[in-house]
């Protein structure tokens, strides 16, 4: 059974966790849409994934977050990948699945997966 | 939407924009009563008059990318369909509460869904709110406050994908132990 005391193992491993990392070394931040359009499309599990990938190979400094509608709701779930450095990614028409591969090729080996992103509309 | 627990992620989001700070979720069934009942409330900056009355119908937004805002109207529909009610309060400077109820075993009610992703991804996502979900079946309640989290964690960040998850954990184990009771 879990209870609150359980917060101060997880908070001591991440403080370790952070400790480890270089302090020049930017966070990657994935953010979803997640206004009624987003919901509406599948906007939950998508961060879902995201958070579950994350956690699973154990990242370091990689954080999702949320915004509001960006005016593109036949394309939502968008997901907008953010790597330090690097310029803007905008997924569209995310799903769980796509989400891992986004972790996996994108975000751990900085392979941008050009099919997914609104680029590739035109 | 297919769960309820997306819409109570949907109306959420009207309170954060209204500025809250600190949002009360409710989730409550009674099955001797037969009722499922859920209370979002909040301290945001609240409606005027005007806009309360014009906020159910979804022509009615206050968003500037489009000019329909569907979230209201579409929690509205469901408690219609369910045969229970809905409503909304709101005052300028106070907050809002938003009321919906539904027939716990009618055939239309969608389920509750995976409350405790809405509720994770609230929490994750906006550090400087504070949440307090309750969930009860019938008499027994279980409740989650943030204010708590924080004073643990004492500085480390809720979006961490290892307290993401233990709460999510957190609050399954604890409504599975609700509705074995």
């Amino acid at each position: 059974m879990k209870s609150l005391a359980d917060l101060e193992a997880i908070r001591q491993k991440t403080i370790n966790k952070v400790n480890l990392r270089n302090e020049n070394e930017g966070d990657t931040r994935i953010v979803v849409g997640m206004a009624t359009c987003g919901i509406a499309a599948g906007a939950r599990p998508v961060m879902q994934a995201f958070v579950e990938e994350i956690q699973k190979r154990n990242l370091n400094g990689v954080y999702v977050s949320q915004t509001g509608c960006v005016g593109l709701c036949k394309f939502e779930p968008i997901v907008e990948v953010y790597l330090p450095g690097k310029e803007k990614v905008t997924y569209i028409n995310m799903t769980a699945e796509k989400a891992a591969k986004v972790v996996n090729e994108h975000i751990v080996n900085g392979n941008v997966i050009s099919e997914y992103t609104i680029g590739n509309l035109e | 939407m297919k769960e309820l627990s997306l819409n109570i992620l949907d109306i959420a989001q009207n309170s954060i924009s209204a500025n809250a700070d600190l949002i009360y979720i409710t989730v409550h069934e009674n099955i001797s009563e037969n009722y499922l009942k859920i209370i979002i409330s909040d301290n945001g900056k609240g409606m005027s008059k005007e806009f309360l009355k014009t906020v159910t119908d979804p022509f009615s937004t206050t968003r500037k990318t489009r000019k329909v805002g569907m979230g209201i109207s579409l929690l509205k529909l469901v408690t219609e369909q369910t045969d229970g009610a809905f409503s909304i309060q709101s005052e300028i400077g106070v907050g809002t509460v938003v009321t919906a109820e539904f027939t716990l075993n009618h055939i239309d009610r969608p389920p509750l869904g995976d409350i405790e992703q809405t509720i994770s991804t609230l929490i994750s996502c906006n550090e400087h709110i504070d949440f307090v979900f309750t969930r009860k079946v019938n008499k027994n309640e279980f409740v989650l406050d943030t204010r708590e989290i924080k004073k643990i964690l004492n500085g480390v960040s809720l979006s961490e994908p290892d307290i993401i998850i233990w709460i999510q954990e957190y609050i399954k184990e604890n409504e599975n132990n609700l509705l074995e009771e």
